[in-house]
């Protein structure tokens, strides 16, 4: 060896955090992998094809809403044939893929590969491996949505010849930002199978398995629970309220639906409530738009849950991986 | 023993249980710098296990641990840079090159870059995977991606060296370069180095002390010559080849014996028989073997021979077990 035990020239200073060394390593290993690849390009094949149909669509009534603000936001939230949804309800549905894509196989991936005891036998804390993961993937996330949202921004210039407005843009920021912490509850989720199952195949099944039953199945669940709880008497109109009630509550236990809600309100000027509505509530009311802090406030609590749930879940992956043997 | 040279590995009474079964029974070890120790033992002995202790990497039940002077489970970090680590199946990022490996390792351990390309550089030569260093693990056959573990294990420059079953899947000729590799970690840069193995012929020579380790315990600990000594226990071996059967044999041998389970004989070959008597009887083992008619070949005295010790032990050990 060229240098020895006794003269040992190396400065211990701490430059980088280990899980910024692993976050870096592991954002480059993303950045290079076929999976990215495949889903820019599916996320960015779906995010057109929509927004296109929704302009050509608008195009169409251009004439009679000239002037009318909120236009621009329109190309997002307006779900137009031949395509069966809109920008909002396609990223909803598949962002949640992009998140397991990236974290499914995050550590069982490593012990596969045999690289885990390699990697915790150096200076770095135990959690820096997950912590580093976790972020790199949140970075890559934040990338491809990104770069989703700002070809499609861009398209819907060129289509429709609109200029957004800075509260539309501000309210596409926030958007962004909230799909950015939904695919991270579903990051969260993919890293705690990796950590609890042993292999990366049962893991991506397991995590979408729970996708796919709350994204289809979830109003399904909620409406059944509700059922239960409070049954409806045909005779007692409260009953069908206290059902009502209990249906909203229930499907908000799915992230599923709190993105949704979250996404509406921000990208819709004009929802003005989230929750039960009744027709005496709405009879002349007057349709007017809300201020992006009013939608905010509106949408507070689930972005508040949203949040939750993703520190909640990936709080439960590093616990369950601090505590599992090195060698297992 | 408070002069010589530094110790750099210090276990008292190490002791790890999972469940119900207990790894490691209570070990004590000493490594001082400039020295190979081997841990010897068979699969499973709790081998691994008690090098995962040494690293801080799974937590002791009893006893104390010093690495370089520090507590691993107490000072992990501190601990990790100064030992240098091949785990027993060691893997690489299968994408990644050679180098790039190598590379990550040291971004982890904070070294400059210059002196990290520099030392990488140098370290692929040593191991010989010079030509292959950019080319992604993935295309590594087994020997090289040892080859590579051990040039990963020292990226870090590390005082002490713990190397899990180094030789496995290495080819012959590569044994014996990765021998005299070891031999210079310890002896010409001063490192403590420490390696398991479950191939005694593999690290007789190379290793300064060795202990014996099964089922958790060290049953002898020293140099070739010590343990030879610590662990003959009276008997000697002899392998014989006849073309004979076991009765013939054993009835040759046990004649006038008080108890007949003091001779062993087991077949080990085609007609070849490990013979196991009390030492002072070894020498009568021919004359006894021709005066029952029985056809010998070939004697050899196997009673020295630490090879031969280790495996009694180890098979000592499976029959207990």
């Amino acid at each position: 060896m060229t240098t020895h035990a006794e003269s040992r020239p190396i400065q211990w200073t701490r430059r980088r955090p280990g899980w910024a060394v692993v976050a870096r390593k592991e954002f480059a290993d993303h950045l290079r992998s076929a999976r990215f690849v495949a889903m820019l390009f599916l996320l960015g094949l779906v995010a057109v094809s929509s927004v296109y149909a929704a302009a050509q669509a608008l195009r169409d009534v251009a004439p009679a809403t000239a002037g009318l603000s909120g236009m621009f936001l329109r190309l997002f939230t307006v779900q137009a044939d031949p395509v069966p949804f809109s920008f909002l309800t396609f990223v909803g549905f598949l962002a949640p893929i992009l998140g397991i894509a990236l974290a499914f196989d995050a550590v069982n991936g490593e012990r596969a590969q045999g690289t885990l005891p390699r990697l915790v036998s150096q200076p770095i804390h135990r959690d820096d491996v997950v912590n580093g993961k976790f972020v790199a993937a949140l970075a890559v996330v934040g990338l491809i949505m990104l770069v989703v949202a700002l070809v499609v921004a861009g398209l819907g210039i060129i289509l429709l010849g609109i200029v957004p407005t800075v509260a539309e843009v501000t309210r596409l920021v926030v958007w962004l930002a909230a799909a950015i912490v939904y695919v991270g509850v579903w990051l969260a989720f993919a890293t705690l199978c990796s950590v609890w199952l042993r292999r990366a195949s049962t893991s991506a099944m397991v995590a979408i398995g729970l996708w796919l039953v709350l994204a289809l199945f979830g109003a399904l669940f909620a409406q059944l629970a509700a059922d239960v709880l409070s049954p409806v008497d045909p005779t007692d109109p409260a009953t069908a309220l206290a059902n009502a009630r209990n249906e909203i509550t229930l499907s908000r236990l799915s992230p599923v639906v709190l993105y949704e809600e979250t996404a509406t309100a921000l990208l819709n000027p004009e929802v003005r409530s989230l929750g039960f509505v009744t027709l005496d509530q709405i009879d002349r009311a007057i349709v007017s738009e809300l201020s992006l802090s009013q939608s905010l406030l509106l949408v507070w609590p689930q972005l508040v849950g949203l949040v939750a749930a993703t520190v909640v879940i990936f709080a439960a992956a590093y616990v369950l991986f601090m505590r599992q043997e090195v060698r297992a | 023993m408070t002069n010589g040279p530094e110790v750099l590995v210090e276990s008292r009474g190490l002791a790890k249980r999972y469940g119900s079964t207990t790894a490691v029974d209570g070990i004590d070890l000493t490594v001082r710098a400039g020295e190979v120790f081997g841990l010897l033992g068979p699969n499973g002995a709790g081998k691994t296990t008690s090098v995962l202790m040494l690293l801080g990497l799974s937590e002791p039940d009893t006893g104390t641990i010093e690495v370089c002077g520090l507590d691993p489970s107490r000072n992990p970090l501190a601990v990790k840079r100064q030992v240098g680590y091949l785990p027993d199946t060691v893997g690489f990022y299968e994408q990644l090159t050679g180098r790039q490996n190598l590379r990550y390792t040291a971004q982890l351990n904070e070294l400059p870059p210059d002196m990290a390309e520099a030392r990488i550089d140098d370290l692929l030569i040593q191991v010989g995977l010079a030509a292959a260093a950019d080319r992604p693990v993935g295309g590594y056959s087994r020997g090289m991606r040892q080859r590579l573990g051990l040039a990963d294990a020292l990226v870090k420059d590390p005082r002490v060296v713990i190397l899990d079953e180094p030789m496995v899947g290495i080819d012959p000729e590569g044994v014996l370069e990765i021998q005299g590799l070891i031999a210079r970690l310890a002896r010409e840069d001063g490192r403590a180095v420490l390696l398991t193995s479950h191939m005694l012929h593999q690290v007789q020579q190379l290793c300064d002390r060795m202990a014996i380790f099964v089922d958790g315990r060290v049953l002898a600990e020293g140099s070739a010559a010590e343990l030879a000594a610590a662990l003959a226990d009276g008997r000697s071996v002899l392998e014989v080849v006849a073309a004979s059967g076991r009765e013939p044999i054993h009835a040759a041998l046990a004649a006038g014996q008080a108890d007949d389970s003091v001779v062993d004989v087991r077949l080990v070959g085609a007609d070849r028989w490990r013979i196991s008597v009390p030492a002072a009887r070894a020498v009568d083992v021919l004359p006894a073997l021709v005066r029952a008619g029985i056809d010998v070949r070939e004697v050899r005295d196997l009673g020295s021979d630490l090879d031969e010790i280790y495996h009694r032990y180890f098979a000592d050990s499976r029959e207990v077990a």
